[in-house]
């Protein structure tokens, strides 16, 4: 602890990103050495798996400006994965074959047919088709409050995947390619040039040393810490304060100044880009873009990161983010192994994640009795409940004591912490 | 001060139903620049409707509202904050889990400019902006006569100092205009009194007419320079708090027909 008061203040919230950074970023190197035999979780993730789930985390962080932030509850943002993973899929692949159009993209025959633009910039612009996705999604929806809001955004959810499954014909345009989705997609790379110079691989799906799997989770992680900042910088910003201002009473924020419309529309705009920069590179990763993917689940899923983290808090979403997301790739096969071979007879074996759904469910009700705030609460939360402990103070806040009489308004008489 | 130009804000005729309910029923009110009137009435009289109309919160059936020189009738709410018009609210609706200087931050959002990128980036001008709103949002609250609550959460303060704070969230609005809507509610008299003296120092030091809505009729007496009483939605009299008083109709609304046998 003496180490720790050492630190100032203004640091000691650095010190947690200094120590996951790193670990992370060498995590490629050392998770190949560490045993497979822990118990209960027996191995930590592969780096394969490890870009499926910091995608799901960075998705997860984009959902928390939009219900974290704004408290817009929105249960369809699985559309805007899927926006985000179909404009790679038309922009990186041969899907259009009447069209040849390429630029910048690497390891791409020049006669080879279809869209091939430079996944970097792919990246990027299935960001900005999806904010325009939100933005047309949530022009008619954002008038709605609550509930309302919810099961509107339930079904723009449900929408977009059925498009996706039924566009193969539209008045005779394959758009999406059905059911088969939309593959091979182009992998990102740096290209001759750069790989001659300064020794970057020219395309991460045909590279050694190091491996896609390598490549494609720096880069992951490097979205996730650039999602993350701009997470971090909104929420102290104008717009973030009116995004919390909305959620805390929209009614006072429209008297306060704030246009609703607009700054929801932001929101909503925002948390599309980075679901739609996710989708795009899940679609690079897996080099294709499948309608089975875009399951209802998945929004459920993410909302389910975002309580469990904390509603708002960003590193709380990280973190439950990197849970949730781990027991759904390997976690819950690793641990239902475990229990099968230590804890239940060999007459009795369970196939954990056949109860998935069920075991994040008893997640979510256990939080939301025992902490309904969230793993790490959202910083002012958690002042809330710190307050308390303030020590005596030297001189009365205010010349008036009269502020125990009844009659105090709704707000604020319940909770109103003693002082003084 | 010139009274007898444009006053700053002039309702024509407003009017407000809802469904078969006449809530306020073609009212002619102005308020002239700096001047504190007030408008009172028994509960249920039409008070806050007419405010809300005025803020934007309800659209007037009928009749238009011009606030320095803009027809405002159908705007929506931020927009005629942007205008000039502060308000508070009746049940304090502060931000409860903001703090403070937070609440008085929000109020100035349409003063300020910092965009998307801009507070992405931090870019210089936006960081120069932010310091500087803090800097005036903490002399507000001083201003507004909260001492060191700045870093508090709204919920956490007292009951006055949430009607102060709304009060300094709602200047911080860079209103022409402040609406208070029944500010002493809930207050013991000690509490009033002081407050009362609030709306005096915040009158004299800066220059905003300000809209006083109370349903006791004592506490305007003292503040305000005109008072207009409304019952069932009717503007049933208009004058001094002195004739105000006296009139007949004014005594039948608040305390019923004297019995005359």
């Amino acid at each position: 602890m003496a180490e720790w008061r050492r630190i100032p203040p203004r640091y000691r919230g650095w010190v947690p990103l200094l120590v996951a950074v790193p670990l992370a970023v060498t995590y490629p190197f050392y998770v190949t050495g560490l045993p497979t035999n822990i118990p209960v979780i027996l191995t930590l993730p592969t780096v394969h798996d490890s870009v499926t789930i910091l995608v799901f985390v960075v998705m997860a962080v984009g959902l928390n400006v939009v219900v974290g932030y704004a408290g817009l509850l929105d249960l369809g943002y699985v559309a805007f994965y899927a926006i985000g993973a179909y404009t790679a899929g038309w922009l990186a692949s041969g899907q259009f074959q009447q069209i040849n159009f390429h630029f910048g993209a690497v390891g791409v025959n020049s006669s080879e047919t279809g869209i091939h633009i430079s996944v970097w910039l792919v990246l990027l612009l299935a960001g900005v088709v999806t904010a325009i996705g939100g933005i047309l999604i949530g022009l008619p929806t954002l008038r709605l409050r609550g509930d309302y809001l919810a099961i509107v955004t339930l079904g723009f959810g449900e929408i977009i995947p059925q498009f996706v499954r039924n566009g193969d014909d539209l008045h005779g345009f394959d758009l999406t390619h059905g059911t088969f989705g939309i593959s091979p997609i182009d992998a990102p790379g740096f290209g001759q040039t750069l790989h001659n110079a300064v020794g970057l691989p020219v395309r991460y799906d045909n590279s050694f040393p190091p491996t896609p799997d390598r490549l494609f989770f720096w880069t992951v992680l490097g979205i996730l810490l650039l999602t993350v900042f701009c997470s971090m910088r909104l929420r102290d910003s104008r717009l973030g304060r009116a995004w919390i201002a909305i959620r805390e009473d929209e009614t006072a924020a429209g008297a306060m100044g704030i246009p609703l419309m607009r700054t929801k529309t932001w929101a909503y705009a925002i948390g599309a880009f980075f679901g739609g920069i996710a989708g795009a590179y899940v679609a690079t990763f897996n080099s294709g873009a499948f309608p089975s993917q875009f399951d209802f689940n998945i929004s459920i899923f993410l909302l389910c990161m975002v309580i469990l983290g904390g509603m708002g808090s960003i590193w709380g979403v990280v973190l439950a983010g990197t849970i949730l997301a781990w027991l759904n790739v390997e976690g819950l096969a690793n641990i239902g192994s475990w229990l099968n071979s230590n804890v239940f007879p060999s007459s009795h074996q369970i196939d954990v994640p056949k109860y998935e759904f069920g075991i994040y469910g008893i997640i979510i009700v256990l939080m939301m009795l025992f902490r309904p705030i969230g793993l790490i609460p959202e910083r002012r939360r958690k002042r809330e409940i710190e307050e308390g402990s303030l020590g005596p103070l030297d001189e009365p806040l205010y010349e008036m004591r009269g502020a125990d009489e009844p009659g105090a308004g709704e707000r604020g008489e319940s909770e109103r912490i003693p002082r003084g | 001060m010139n009274q007898a130009a444009d006053p700053l804000l002039v309702a024509d005729n407003v009017r407000k139903e809802f469904g078969g309910l006449l809530a306020v029923n073609d009212l002619d009110f102005t308020i002239p620049e700096r001047s504190i009137v007030s408008l009172i009435g028994p509960n249920g009289a039409g008070k806050t409707t007419f405010f809300n109309m005025l803020t934007g919160l309800y659209r007037a059936t009928s009749g238009t509202i011009v606030f320095d020189g803009v027809d405002i009738t159908d705007k929506p709410p931020h927009a005629i904050t942007k205008l000039g018009v502060g308000r508070t609210f009746q049940n304090i609706r502060l931000f409860p889990q903001m703090t403070a200087l937070e609440n008085v931050l929000v109020g100035m959002h349409s003063r300020l400019k910092g965009g998307i990128l801009g507070s992405i980036f931090g870019l210089p001008r936006v960081r120069r902006e932010e310091r500087e709103a803090e800097e005036k949002a903490r002399e507000l609250l001083a201003f507004s006569g909260l001492k060191r609550v700045d870093d508090q959460l709204a919920e956490s303060l007292a009951y006055g100092d949430q009607r102060r704070l709304e009060v300094a969230r709602a200047l911080a609005t860079e209103p022409k205009l402040l609406l208070l809507d029944e500010p002493t509610a809930g207050m013991n008299p000690q509490e009033t009194v002081a407050f009362l003296d609030f709306v005096a120092k915040l009158r004299e030091e800066r220059p905003i007419a300000i809209l006083l809505i109370e349903h006791d009729m004592k506490v305007v007496m003292g503040a305000s320079e005109r008072v207009t009483v409304l019952d069932y939605g009717e503007k049933i009299a208009e004058g001094s708090p002195n004739e105000v008083q006296q009139d007949e109709r004014v005594i039948e609304a608040y305390l019923g027909r004297t019995a005359s046998v």
